[in-house]
């Protein structure tokens, strides 16, 4: 699960209609890429919708994706946010054996993680983490020796860091033909 | 005012100013086509959906207005993929409107359904789902919008029979409003002006000039860039035509299949400008063995197009038209400030190469007929500026190399996806668009059949093509490969020379045919075939089954390794 270097994290605003998640995901499955993580959901503008495409890609043909992205018609604006110049968060669930003799265990690591326990059971214990997604792998580290039953990551969800000193932020500014 | 889905949707293609549309109607679409009769808008009923898609692209090539086609749901509209497909590769506005199963029944595996949308979103510049008739006229617009600018290209309007019925109060958009749609047609001034100072150091450069010319109505403005700068052009086979080939700057058609001094030129040059093209593998070859010592000015419409093959070392997006408008000024300017470099030694080498190593044929008196020779006969004796249609293959390659084009849109053809069966449905959409010209498609007999019962449209229609078959009785391409590349070991190509007979099969269809077999017998029926003006005429060219195209670049091979006619030059084959 570790999100390497290679990673590039496309925040897209497009149009809030049927079929556009189609229109974008089909973009990335014809060239042959794969979409490591996907986010999407209505902005503060209910006409608009986000979506944080997390793709594993060398940079020069990832600038192909982004120009032919820009074509669809509904894709109204392409970011490309590097992780320095990026906020991002990740949520996950998992689902952790954890009996009478470990649960203490599980429970500080919880704590130590500012993770919440959201469902207990006899034998298990579901616990919710939010953070950024080296902070999930760390715990999705830890708490493998307990046993992890189940887990469920969002995918990352990003917007740009506020500019104090100056923002790098980049937009792909070719619009489409 | 109130109107059914139905009447809206002929109203907004009123509207958009369609004259004329190629069809098949079917239950999912019936609603439609009961309002087409009280419209001035005039339908040509195909015999196969794929024509209605190909018609509709020749009538687009030829006049450079979108073509429009309507077909019915499931079978209707995967029929017509093909030549949405065909669009999409080539850049040809065409606005196809499908019917649809009931709203309410989409997705329940009704009769004659299929996603239409979802299959035709990779083929299709866009493409529109109707949910709600009062959406009709501002979607067709959309449509029409979208399929006419930027990179031109086809699009389909899917539309529900229950939508269809409903009533809508009619409106028509003042303006189109797409926030995520806004082509860039103007380049950048500084880019231009880049281009401009990198040109005035090229010692050998060559104007690369694609399908971009003709969809930006650029060929005017591209004759005086090539004029001011001395630079030779070579058109790729989607910008033939695009500049004169009888211009002494004209060095012809590049690539796969390109004379040697077009494909050479352009290996040796040290600055390709190219104009509305796209670095096709059919140009390039090999890519990293293509234009090694060029540097490139890439200018295009589509910012997608610039580096997707080849990183250009000035890149400009915008239309090709508006930027060689610019690039005039620029490269005038830049004159005026100092000496460009004199291109006489690279001139004399162009010359040198053209007269070394010129296409070549050699018809002997007595047979067999040779498809150059006919090509040759066919061009001398029609009018100048004839529109030539043509399929895919090696009648597609002749066609391209022998005609000379010197007028933009006389020559259309399936270039990027090389749709065999293109040729007889797209030369009777370019009839359509321009009924005063003479329209020669020039086929193969392997495309000629797997289309050929448009002809019936063209005879009911009284729409007068021709139609050339340059008759080898083989797959001709698939055959050349498989003799220079499977070691002569010919599978599945064989066809027939007269089974089926194609002179009769053309008369059953209500077109006048004719069978050439001998060298004699070409000019006369030619001549017979061009006094016929009230009926689709086909001749049944009976040509040298061995003959191929040449010269040749092997596939993904490097252009430096063309290959010339064996018979002609021996010497040559490095």
């Amino acid at each position: 699960m570790a999100t390497g270097a290679q990673h590039h994290i496309l925040s897209v605003l497009v149009e809030n209609k049927f079929g556009v998640l189609s229109r974008v995901a089909g973009l990335f499955s014809r060239r042959g890429y794969n979409i490591f993580s996907l986010a999407v959901s209505p902005t503060e503008d209910e006409r608009l919708s986000r979506m944080t495409i997390v793709v594993d890609a060398e940079s020069a043909p990832l600038e192909q994706v982004t120009k032919q992205l820009n074509k669809v018609i509904p894709v109204i604006k392409i970011t490309e946010l590097t992780p320095d110049d990026a906020v991002e968060r990740e949520l996950m669930l998992a689902t952790v054996k954890a009996g009478a003799e470990t649960r203490s265990q599980v429970t500080e690591l919880a704590a130590i993680f500012e993770a919440k326990i959201v469902d207990v059971g006899y034998e298990a214990m579901t616990l919710l983490v939010a953070g950024t997604p080296d902070k999930l792998d760390a715990i999705t580290d830890l708490l493998d020796p307990f046993g992890i039953v189940e887990s469920q990551r969002t995918g990352r969800i990003a917007l740009p860091k506020l500019a104090r000193e100056r923002t790098k932020l980049r937009a792909v500014k070719d619009r489409g033909a | 005012m109130k109107l059914t889905g139905a009447q809206a949707l002929i109203k907004s293609l009123e509207m958009e100013g369609t004259e004329v549309m190629f069809g098949l109607p079917g239950g999912a679409i019936l609603p439609v086509y009961d309002p087409l009769i009280d419209s001035s808008i005039r339908h040509i009923l195909v015999r196969h959906e794929q024509g209605a898609g190909h018609m509709a692209e020749g009538f687009a090539h030829a006049t450079g207005r979108p073509g429009v086609a309507m077909v019915t749901s499931g079978p209707g509209a995967t029929n017509i993929v093909t030549a949405l497909c065909d669009a999409y590769m080539d850049s040809i506005p065409i606005v196809v409107i499908t019917g649809q199963v009931p709203y309410g029944v989409i997705g329940s595996d009704a009769f004659q359904e299929c996603d239409t949308v979802g299959i035709t979103m990779p083929v299709t510049k866009h493409n529109w789902l109707v949910t709600d008739p009062q959406d009709i006229p501002r979607y067709v617009q959309e449509a029409f919008h979208v399929a006419t600018t930027g990179r031109p290209g086809p699009v389909v309007v899917d539309v529900p029979k229950d939508i269809s019925n409903q009533m809508m109060d009619w409106y028509w958009p003042d303006a189109v409003d797409l926030p995520g749609y806004k082509p860039n047609v103007k380049g950048h001034p500084k880019q231009i002006k880049d281009a401009a100072r990198l040109w005035g150091e090229a010692h050998r450069p060559v104007i690369y000039a694609g399908g971009g010319i003709l969809k930006a109505r650029a060929s005017a403005a591209l004759k005086e860039l090539a004029e001011a700068t001395g630079t030779p052009v070579v058109t790729t086979l989607m910008a033939r035509g695009s500049f004169p080939d009888d211009h002494p700057q004209c060095l012809g058609m590049p690539g796969m299949h390109g004379n040697y001094t077009a494909v050479t030129s352009m290996q040796k040059s040290d600055l390709l400008i190219a104009l509305g093209s796209r670095f096709d593998d059919r140009v390039t070859g090999k890519v990293d063995a293509f234009a090694p010592g060029a540097k490139v000015i890439h200018v295009d419409i589509d910012p997608a197009e610039l580096g997707k093959v080849r990183r250009p070392d000035v890149p400009i997006v915008g239309d090709c038209r508006l930027v060689i408008e610019e690039l005039i000024k620029a490269v005038r300017a830049d004159r005026q400030k100092r000496d460009w470099p004199d291109l006489t030694a690279w001139w004399t080498q162009l010359r040198e190469w053209q007269e070394r190593y010129p296409l070549h044929y050699e018809q002997p008196e007595d047979g067999p007929l040779k498809p150059q020779y006919c090509i040759d006969m066919l061009r001398d004796n029609s009018p100048e500026d004839t529109i030539v249609v043509s399929g895919v293959g090696q009648h597609q390659m002749w066609s391209s190399q022998r005609w000379k084009f010197n007028h933009p849109n006389t020559w259309i053809n399936s270039g990027g996806l090389g749709t065999m069966g293109f040729a007889v449905p797209a030369s009777i959409g370019a009839k359509v668009g321009k009924p005063d010209r003479m329209v020669w498609a020039i086929d193969g007999d392997g495309c000629f059949q797997m289309t050929a019962q448009e002809l019936v449209t063209a005879s009911a229609e009284r729409i007068p093509v021709k139609v050339g078959i340059l008759n080898n009785a083989y797959l001709g391409m698939v055959r050349q490969w498989q003799e220079l590349f499977y070691e002569e070991r010919y599978s599945e190509v064989y066809l027939s020379p007269d089974l089926p007979d194609y002179a009769k099969w053309a008369e059953a269809m209500g077109c006048v045919g004719f069978k050439v077999e001998t060298p004699e017998d070409v000019i006369p029926t030619i001549e017979k075939a061009n006094e016929i003006d009230d009926r689709p005429v086909v001749v049944d060219f009976q040509i040298d089954y061995r003959e191929k195209v040449y010269p040749m670049v092997p596939a993904g091979g490097s252009n430096d390794d063309i290959i010339l006619d064996p018979a002609h030059d021996k010497s040559v084959g490095r």
